[in-house]
């Protein structure tokens, strides 16, 4: 490492010139190594969209569909459901979604494309727990006369309004995060994709 | 004087040796596959792969979406190539099961991904292994199918693609094997009853059938050579600069 | 002038012997001026090891030891190599790399090992620089024979099947040994599995501590040169040999640019014939293993059909032949060697020549084909020239080289070939001419009329 092979002003620079384009090639090298490590075909496949009937879906029920590992609900609520989410804005943690994760064309506290269908990932935003239905209002879900109905997450308590808001002074931060989805048709409701060819 | 005749002499006998070691010849001959990699032709070969040889055999390595490189959409390809899934990132299976198969058959239809690649041998490349398959069969009425194939002799597989090509019949010559045993050998195939297509037709539907199955065998082939030229290129750069490293660094040495 | 940099060196320098390895290494190892074409295959050996290595802990991401059927009837294992061939991005070169790899590791140890043959790096003091590397050459042949078991292939599945019943040929043990080898009554996913092991960490840990043996053993003595003059011999005032060069930047340099024309090829082979015309993938090993389908020729991959040919070789007939052979080498030892040696070589012609007339012939097959590779662990002690570098040997090396060199490579094509009476009869030939070559040797190396070898090395 003594200093006169490099002071050689021809040595120098090819020294300089042959490790430029030797870092790009070994840099061009790398690329396969790091994309293999990028989402596989198969990955990709598993994670495709997935589509949801919801023909028979009556006004009350739910539904879940698997998207990404993960359980997908659709929940078709009745109108004295939706009614509630004016009611419990006080309540509520993030009324507005503002800190959701949600698509851009999710808007309103329905917190949905149709006001009907609540399209939401069913995992707490505390530490992944699944929460639990607890759609009666008031004392018969054995949450308090105050409860509008709702998810109830057992691990750690944190509950969620019917457009799946999360209530004030809960483990829970956020809002359950929506989905991107589309509706292809009346009656079926592709999960994972913004629109149809996207 | 003593050590050149040693060294002769030990020529002599490799010399003499080596025609001891020559390979007899195998006695099928493969036509040459004219493999095109145009996108016309792969996309005729790939319909006529879902049409005709889906049913029985699996290319279950193969996604349906991987067809976009012959440059179809997804659309096309959900309307008229995929029959046996629902998504399009889902491999070519089959319906068949293996063991319903192996009954029906007495063996199960391999699986075609990579056929192109796995007959290679010395008589010739898995394209052209296939292309004379494809174009050998001949009718047999001793074989459960009632086919029989030049190439591949008591296949099972039925000629599916008979009504394109139409019925073949082999000329067999009986010959004396020069130790005075009579042996039957195929002279030619001849065409008894024509098909839909021409015989020239019907090669070049093969031969679009065999470059898809050379296509599926490696789909990133051509990407390979592109990256190949884009490679040594930088190589060769590379090596004329650590030449002229290695000479001014190797300066002072004497 | 202390510099943040210098600063830190120092501070590395008192508790790690940083800046005196990279000395004694390479800024002021004194290597022979004078290394040639030959001299390049050690350093493209420790290239390669390094791309086998770092290939296949991406391939490992994604391969799958399995030998169970899939839902497509295929084997999981060879599915997961078609998966990395077309679903994971970039698995293809990933693949090609280490399968290239793989070859050009034998071709790179070949001219390797054919370096020190020529030049007698072998000789004292460097037999253990020797012993270390014929280690690292079994190991080699280990890491390959399980490493082509697992992409699960028909030539994968009977290339183990047919040389782990070789086992069985060991008298009394044979048969259990074999059971115990495979872990199963026949090649299976228990195998597939104990292989994978074994190539992926076991043998390869081996090879890296063999190789920093070799290295270091070579560092302790210094190395050859093209004419087997110890460089050692004439130092400079300040104790530097006269001509020797320092590695860094000198051998650095060069090996660099060596490195770059050997990717030339390596590319050339893995972006325009992978399939290296059937020799690296073989076409057969693209139909998934069939344990109830045996291939009508099942060869070994190239790099050890030499072997494998002195293995066919051994028939019951050509036990005589090597019968005579130990015969011949039991009465020269007798008349020349030490004590010692006339014991151990009594001991074990008895043995052998006995042993002949009881045990079958594939076993003693499977014994020659060992001891084709393990002789030649003892080149250092067999070569009594008094010079070392082919440069100053007399005809009768020459010719004995040139030979061995013809035979091994009869026999390597003989290995791909079927087996056939004529081809038998040849390879049974060039097994004796091979062994020959081994066991003649003090013989002819001390007849031979030598050159004086020169005081200071030539060209350059």
């Amino acid at each position: 490492m003594s200093d006169d092979t490099k002071m050689d002003g021809g040595r120098r620079t090819l020294v300089i010139a042959t490790s430029a384009v030797g870092g790009a090639a070994a840099a061009g090298a790398a690329v396969p190594f790091l994309a293999s490590l990028t989402p596989s075909e198969r990955a990709k496949a598993a994670g495709a969209p997935v589509e949801a009937d919801i023909s028979k879906l009556q006004p009350g029920e739910m539904m879940t569909v698997e998207w990404r590992g993960k359980p997908v609900w659709i929940l078709r609520r009745t109108p004295e459901q939706l009614a509630t989410l004016k009611k419990d804005t006080d309540l509520l943690a993030d009324p507005e979604s503002k800190r959701s994760d949600q698509p851009l064309y999710i808007k309103g506290e329905a917190r949905s494309i149709k006001p009907e269908y609540l399209v939401v990932i069913g995992i707490c935003t505390h530490l992944g727990c699944s929460p639990g239905a607890k759609f009666q209002a008031g004392a018969e879900s054995g949450m308090g006369t105050d409860w509008p109905g709702g998810f109830l997450c057992p691990c750690h308590g944190s509950t969620f309004d019917l457009a799946a808001r999360v209530f004030k002074n809960k483990p829970a931060p956020d809002n359950l995060p929506i989905p991107p989805h589309t509706y292809l048709s009346d009656t079926r409701i592709l999960i994972g994709e913004d629109s149809k060819g996207a | 004087m003593i050590r050149t005749m040693k060294f002769i002499r030990s020529l002599a006998v490799a010399a003499l040796l080596l025609p001891l070691v020559a390979t007899a010849s195998d006695e099928i001959e493969l036509d040459k596959a004219p493999i095109s990699f145009d996108q016309k032709s792969l996309q005729h070969g790939a319909k006529l792969f879902v049409n005709y040889c889906l049913s029985c055999h699996g290319a279950s390595s193969l996604r349906y979406n991987r067809l976009q490189d012959l440059g179809l959409s997804e659309d096309q390809i959900r309307d008229n190539l995929m029959f046996t899934a629902d998504k399009i990132g889902e491999p070519m299976a089959i319906a068949m099961r293996r063991d319903e198969a192996k009954k029906w058959f007495g063996t199960a239809p391999p699986d075609l991904t990579i056929i192109a690649r796995a007959r290679g041998s010395e008589l010739g490349s898995g394209a052209d292994w296939l292309y004379s398959y494809l174009r050998g069969f001949y009718r047999d009425d001793q074989r459960p199918t009632g086919w029989n194939n030049r190439v591949f002799a008591n296949v099972g597989m039925p000629h599916v693609l008979w009504e394109l090509q139409g019925t073949q019949v082999a000329n067999f010559v009986t010959e004396d094997d020069g130790q005075g045993n009579k042996m039957k050998r195929l002279e030619k195939l001849e065409l008894a009853k024509p098909g839909t297509l021409s015989p020239a037709e019907y090669d070049k539907s093969v031969a679009d059938l065999v470059s898809f199955l050379v296509w599926m065998g490696e789909p990133a082939q051509n990407t390979r050579k592109e990256i190949g030229y884009a490679v040594i290129a930088v190589l060769i750069v590379l090596a004329g600069l650590t030449y002229a490293m290695k000479k001014a660094f190797w300066k002072d040495v004497h | 002038m202390t510099t943040k940099s210098q600063e830190l060196l120092n501070w590395i320098d008192e508790r790690f012997p940083l800046t005196s390895t990279w000395k004694e290494h390479l800024s002021e190892y004194y290597a022979p001026k004078n290394f040639n074409f030959w001299y390049f295959f050690g350093s493209l050996a420790l290239l390669v090891l390094v791309i086998q290595i770092v290939t296949g802990i991406f391939l490992v991401m994604h391969y799958k030891p399995d030998a169970s059927l899939n839902a497509s009837g295929i084997p999981v294992a060879f599915a997961s190599v078609e998966y990395i061939m077309r679903d994971v991005p970039g698995g293809w070169i990933i693949r090609y790399l280490h399968s290239t790899g793989a070859s050009a590791f034998f071709i790179v140890v070949y001219m390797h090992m054919f370096r020190g043959l020529l030049y007698g790096s072998y000789r004292k003091p460097r037999e253990l620089v020797w012993i270390f590397g014929a280690l690292i050459f079994l190991c080699l042949m280990a890491e390959a024979f399980m490493g082509y078991l697992l992409p699960w292939g028909q030539m994968s599945f009977w290339g183990a099947q047919v040389i782990v019943n070789l086992f069985s040929a060991v008298p009394l043990i044979g048969p259990d040994l074999s059971i115990w080898i495979r872990g199963d009554y026949v090649v299976s996913d228990a195998t597939l599995n104990r292989f994978f092991s074994f190539h992926v960490i076991a043998v390869p840990l081996v090879l890296l501590g063999l190789v920093a043996a070799h290295l270091i053993a070579l560092h302790e003595v210094g190395s050859n040169n093209p004419d087997g003059v110890e460089i050692k011999k004439k130092k400079d005032a300040n104790g530097i040999p006269l001509d020797g060069i320092p590695f860094h930047p000198y051998y650095t340099v060069k090996d660099i640019f060596g490195v770059v024309v050997f990717l030339i090829f390596f590319a050339a082979i893995v972006f325009f014939a992978p399939e290296g015309g059937g020799y690296f993938l073989e076409s057969n090993n693209f139909f998934p293993a069939d344990p109830l389908k045996t291939p009508p020729h099942i060869a070994p991959v190239w790099y050890f059909t030499p072997f494998y040919s002195i293995l066919r070789a051994v028939t019951s007939d050509f036990l005589m032949v090597l019968q005579l052979g130990m015969a011949g080498i039991w009465a020269w030892t007798l008349m020349r060697a030490p004590a010692v040696w006339k014991a151990v070589v009594t001991v074990i012609a008895v043995l052998v020549i006995g042993g002949m007339f009881f045990i079958d012939a594939k076993f003693w097959g499977v014994l020659m084909m060992g001891a084709g590779v393990v002789v030649l662990a003892f080149l250092p002690w067999l070569d009594r020239s008094p010079v070392k570098s082919i440069r100053y040997k007399g005809a009768l090396t020459k010719i004995a080289i040139a030979i061995f060199v013809v035979v091994f490579a009869i026999l390597g094509y003989l290995g791909v070939q079927p087996p056939s009476p004529a081809r038998n009869v040849v390879a049974q030939v060039c097994t004796v001419l091979y062994f020959l070559f081994f066991a003649l040797m003090p013989i002819y190396s001390k007849l031979d009329k030598t050159k004086p070898e020169p005081e200071r090395v030539t060209w350059k």
